[in-house]
């Protein structure tokens, strides 16, 4: 079959040549979450990850179906028993309730003192960011300085200082947190957006006569949500164990409520009597905290590659 | 291998790993260049010219990287060196300039002090001898006022300056063979020329073999001996600058001289154009890889590769349709 | 906006011979109706001011453009030093249907010129008309302007938003301008096909999956979606090969015919600016040189720097190889530029009055004009000749 390509145009009327070289055939668009989506699934540790968090988050979420024991009950005569003892299987703590069911139930709330507070931020400091970004000038000076103010002290110690403040409790916690979380993820979101803003394509949508709010919406939003979500989730590992530190002070979660933190808490005194059951929360905060960065370092260079 | 060849390339190949299956960036290319020439590789990109360059210097990513074929240089097999003969083989026997100064020129030493410190290290010689050589190769290269410009760096001279003291560094410890890559395209047009005009006088001077890659064909024109013609990793024209400008065997060749916009008839004629895109290396259709945009394509094109035929004195090209069936063709082309 | 859809209309009444026959896929792959884009005609201005845009009329005039950046201010604040003089009193015409090359080397002001004519950067001090209007007033205020030019950048890969198809890059503008999705999805596969791609597989493709070459047609696409009848091309073939760039150049011909447009062509490519422009402007360090038809300019420069120019292009010819070198060292940097003629420090025919006084930019010709001493009789350099 001979390959024959018509090169006259004489007549301007006519349609370009089309002439196939192999590479432009048959290649379907890709959408560019779905190609993320396929390197993080090749990406081993990230799928290692990815399957731990998925694991322990349904397992916190159907705690209630998976036939555990009731995490409130506790027998005075069965405290502090063993891991893969008869009766629990992850040992008992201090008032005899079983250890395996009050990680998973924990789980719960442990996740989502972890989780929201970074889905807070990750809004709230999305949008000082980029409209800091965004706009420039005295108004990103002011604004950024401002979360300068912030982004100063040491997160412990500013978690530590605003629940103090606003109280303890649960719902208290996840607002200290999130004030803490806010201030870098504004940070990174006014970087990228001004970076993004002296792109050519931008310029030539200006160029077309498009307004502020439709260069944001179509053209920055795309390009910078992208690389704050990435900061965002590397935050997660880091909220779950200020989140765990503040039920660990008393300043988070109350008991009896099963909680990773104030679990490490109420177990501390029974560190000389069963160090493994003792550790368990703590090993969960540390295997749920990893598994997030890891996540996020993979998703990180899915997104690199372009 | 005659004797006053100083490269002698046969068969060379480079795989590179890391995909779903290897990628064959060049795929066996023959180069012979004797002490005093100059060969320009002439190609668009993907055409595989830059990484030739690189392979002779070792310059790809070990690992990632196959070298594979005979790469001898002034008599050294090249990819049996070790470590150590390496080093001594880059600046010693070959160096290399780039198309970004800022690539070989370190930001934050002084230029006189980073030409000294290669020349310590290859010659064994003091730092002051190091500064005397440093000062001489600037008075080379043509850098005005070269005593002060010794101590500036980088960022403090113009795209011109900054090329010639790359050249400088590049001669510092007498290499014989000089690879340039592309050195003068991100140069403006009056600085481009004085450039090759430098790189031919040292040349001259230090009868240097030099290895020019180049999309452009103006630039090969000036520098070249020989041009050889590089297309999807192979290369598919080679020969006298002469031979190939004037009587291109290739119908690749003859179409990049004929959409030159030097050589367009009259304002607002149309160009004749070589239709399509350079292929894609992960991709390569079956048979010749310049077919599926060749004029003169015919259905044994694709079945196999085309023979490496001599088309005249010391002139190859890698085509089927030789002359001789060319004659017997009707007709075609612009 | 309601030009546009005025626009659509009175081309739907009567349908442009280019439109329809003779192509088969050109209502779009879709198949919806393509608003169709008009045949160039002199639209009737609503003040029916008849002479003002006539053909006679440049569609771009630009009048003594001034622009630097940076500087600091003396001590007594009435000098500034140190300021980039990137533009310094730029004053030219084009007219319509025409194709102006700019060319220059590195700081020359070429791309800020092109910035200032599309008023993404405020000029300093200077005026343009775009056919008799001034821009800025309310006869023609920049939305309607930013309608009638538009650009194509030099990086094809940066100008595209990775994360938008083909298809949204080039149906933005028209969104914006207020016509519908569907309206506009379908004119955006209109100009793909027009720029020479396959809407069908080519539409829903991100710009990493293109080829530069072909980036750069959805550039020339984006570009032509809103219907300008200037379009700046700032270095647009520069980064291609040369193979592509020939391709887009035949391109951009057949658009210029099809749709009546005017070219400003910048580019430090004299082959390229030869091969595409009716006139050609010379541009050193801010300031217009020589100014004249392509092929006088081009094949008898009465400028030293345009004569320089033109011997620093490579040689074609294998045995007429370049001996020398028509310039030394680089152009210098825009930062206070040298006294008199800028290009004095480095011309083979420089004078004292060269370094005294700056040359007017005076007709040397039938629509010819340089600023230059010695092109200029009379002017009291030694090798001028007499006023004749």
């Amino acid at each position: 079959m001979a390959v024959t390509i018509d090169l006259s145009r004489d007549a301007p009327i006519a349609p370009p040549p089309y002439p196939p070289t192999g590479a432009e055939e048959g290649r379907a668009a890709r959408g560019y979450w779905a190609g993320v989506g396929r390197r993080v699934v090749r990406d081993p540790v990230a799928l290692a990850a990815a399957l731990v968090i998925i694991v322990i988050v349904f397992a916190a979420i159907l705690a209630p179906w998976l036939g555990l024991a009731d995490p409130y009950r506790g027998s005075m005569l069965r405290r502090l028993r063993p891991i893969a003892d008869a009766v629990y299987r992850l040992g008992s703590d201090e008032l005899g309730r079983d250890m395996l069911s009050r990680l998973v139930y924990g789980g719960r709330l442990s996740l989502l003192m972890g989780v929201l507070p970074v889905v807070f931020a990750f809004s709230a400091g999305s949008a000082i960011g980029i409209v800091a970004g965004f706009v420039g000038g005295w108004v990103n000076t002011a604004i950024m300085r401002t979360v300068d103010v912030f982004y100063a002290f040491p997160s412990v110690l500013l978690a530590i200082a605003l629940s103090g403040a606003l109280g303890a409790g649960i719902f208290n916690a996840i607002v200290s947190l999130t004030i803490v979380f806010t201030p870098p993820i504004a940070r990174v979101a006014e970087s990228v957006t001004t970076q993004i803003r002296t792109r050519d394509y931008v310029e030539a949508a200006r160029v077309s006569g498009a307004g502020p709010l439709a260069i944001i919406r179509v053209h920055v939003l795309g390009n910078v949500l992208g690389p704050i979500f990435v900061y965002a989730t590397s935050l997660i590992s880091v909220s779950l164990i200020l989140a765990s530190g503040l039920s660990f002070l008393g300043l988070g979660s109350k008991p009896p409520e099963p909680e990773w933190g104030l679990m490490l808490n109420t177990l501390r005194t029974a560190i000389y009597v069963q160090p493994l059951v003792a550790a368990l929360p703590g090993a969960m905060i540390f295997i749920t905290s990893i598994a997030f960065n890891l996540l996020s370092d993979g998703l990180r260079s899915a997104m690199e590659v372009r | 291998m005659s004797a006053d060849e100083i490269v002698d390339v046969e068969g060379l190949t480079v795989d590179f790993l890391g995909g779903a299956k290897p990628l064959r960036a060049v795929a066996g290319v023959d180069l012979t260049l004797r002490s005093g020439e100059t060969l320009a590789l002439l190609g668009e990109s993907g055409s595989g010219k830059s990484v030739t360059l690189r392979a002779l210097m070792r310059l790809l990513p070990e690992r990632r990287a196959i070298i594979g074929g005979r790469l001898r240089v002034d008599g050294q097999d090249v990819r049996a060196l070790s470590n150590r003969d390496l080093s001594a083989y880059r600046g010693r026997t070959i160096a290399m300039i780039f198309q970004e100064p800022g690539l070989a020129l370190d930001p934050v030493y002084r230029l006189g002090d980073q030409i000294a410190e290669a020349v310590m290290r290859h010659d064994g010689v003091s730092r002051r001898a190091g500064r005397a050589r440093a000062l001489e190769l600037f008075e080379r290269v043509r850098i005005p006022s070269a005593a002060q410009r010794l101590d500036n760096y980088a960022h403090e001279m113009s795209g011109g300056m900054r090329q010639r003291a790359m050249i400088a560094l590049a001669l510092a410890c007498r290499p014989k063979v000089l690879l340039a890559d592309e050195p003068t395209t991100a140069l403006d047009a009056t600085v481009q020329i004085q450039v090759l005009l430098l790189l031919r006088e040292l040349q001259r001077e230090l009868g240097l073999a030099v290895i020019f890659v180049t999309h452009d064909v103006g630039v090969a024109i000036e520098i070249a001996d020989q041009i050889a013609v590089m297309y999807a990793g192979r290369i598919v024209e080679t020969g006298g600058c002469r031979d190939v400008i004037r009587a291109p065997a290739h119908p690749y060749t003859a179409g990049l001289l004929a959409s030159r916009t030097g050589r367009a008839s009259s304002m607002g004629a149309r160009l004749p154009v070589i239709p399509g895109a350079p292929p894609d290396m992960e991709n390569l259709p079956p048979g010749c890889a310049f077919a599926p945009r060749c004029k003169r394509a015919q259905s044994l094109c694709e079945r196999g590769d085309p023979p490496d035929v001599s088309v005249g004195p010391a002139h190859r090209a890698r085509c089927f349709l030789t002359s001789a069936l060319l004659a017997a063709l009707p007709a075609s082309g612009p | 906006m309601e030009a546009l859809g005025e626009r659509a209309h009175a081309a739907q009444s009567s349908p442009s011979p280019l439109v329809g026959e003779g192509r088969g896929g050109g209502s779009g792959s879709c198949g919806t109706a393509v608003p169709p884009l008009p045949t160039p005609t002199p639209d009737p201005s609503p003040q029916g001011g008849g002479e003002k845009r006539g053909p006679a009329q440049p569609l771009l005039s630009v009048r003594s453009l001034v622009k630097h950046f940076g500087g600091r201010r003396s001590f007594s604040g009435r000098s500034i030093r140190g300021a980039v003089h990137a533009v310094d009193g730029v004053s030219f015409d084009v007219a319509k249907g025409q194709t102006l090359g700019i060319v220059g080397e590195s700081g020359c002001g070429k791309s800020t010129l092109a910035r200032l004519i599309m008023q993404i950067i405020p000029a300093d001090a200077g005026e343009f008309l775009f056919d008799g209007e001034v821009v800025g007033t309310h006869a023609l205020d920049l939305v309607a302007y930013r309608r009638e030019v538009q650009m194509v950048f030099q990086d094809s890969y940066a100008s595209l938003n990775p994360r938008l198809t083909v298809e949204e890059t080039v149906a933005f503008a028209p969104r914006v301008h207020g016509l519908s999705r569907r309206a506009a999805i379908a004119r955006a596969h209109d100009l793909i096909f027009r720029v020479g791609l396959d809407p069908k597989r080519f539409a829903a493709r991100y710009p990493h999956e293109l080829s530069g070459g072909q980036r750069q047609r959805v550039n020339i696409a984006r570009a032509l979606a809103l219907q300008p009848r200037l379009v700046i091309l700032d270095e647009a073939v520069s980064a291609l090969d040369k193979s592509v760039e020939a391709q887009v150049l035949n391109l951009l011909i057949d658009l210029k015919s099809e749709f009546g447009l005017t070219y400003v062509f910048i580019s430090h490519d004299l082959n390229v600016v030869r091969f595409m422009s009716d006139r050609v402007l010379v541009m050193y360090l801010g300031k217009v040189v020589e100014l004249g038809p392509s092929e006088v300019l081009l094949g008898a420069p009465r400028h030293p720097y345009t004569m320089a120019l033109l011997a620093s292009m490579p040689s074609m010819d294998p045995d007429r190889r370049t001996t020398e070198a028509p310039l030394f060292g680089d152009p210098p940097s825009p930062i206070d530029p040298p006294s008199g003629c800028r290009f004095h420090t480095r011309c083979k025919f420089a004078a004292p009055v060269c370094a005294a006084t700056e040359p007017v930019l005076a007709e040397i010709g039938p629509a010819h004009r340089a600023a230059c001493f010695l092109a200029m009789p009379g002017s009291g350099h030694p090798q001028a000749g007499p006023i004749a």
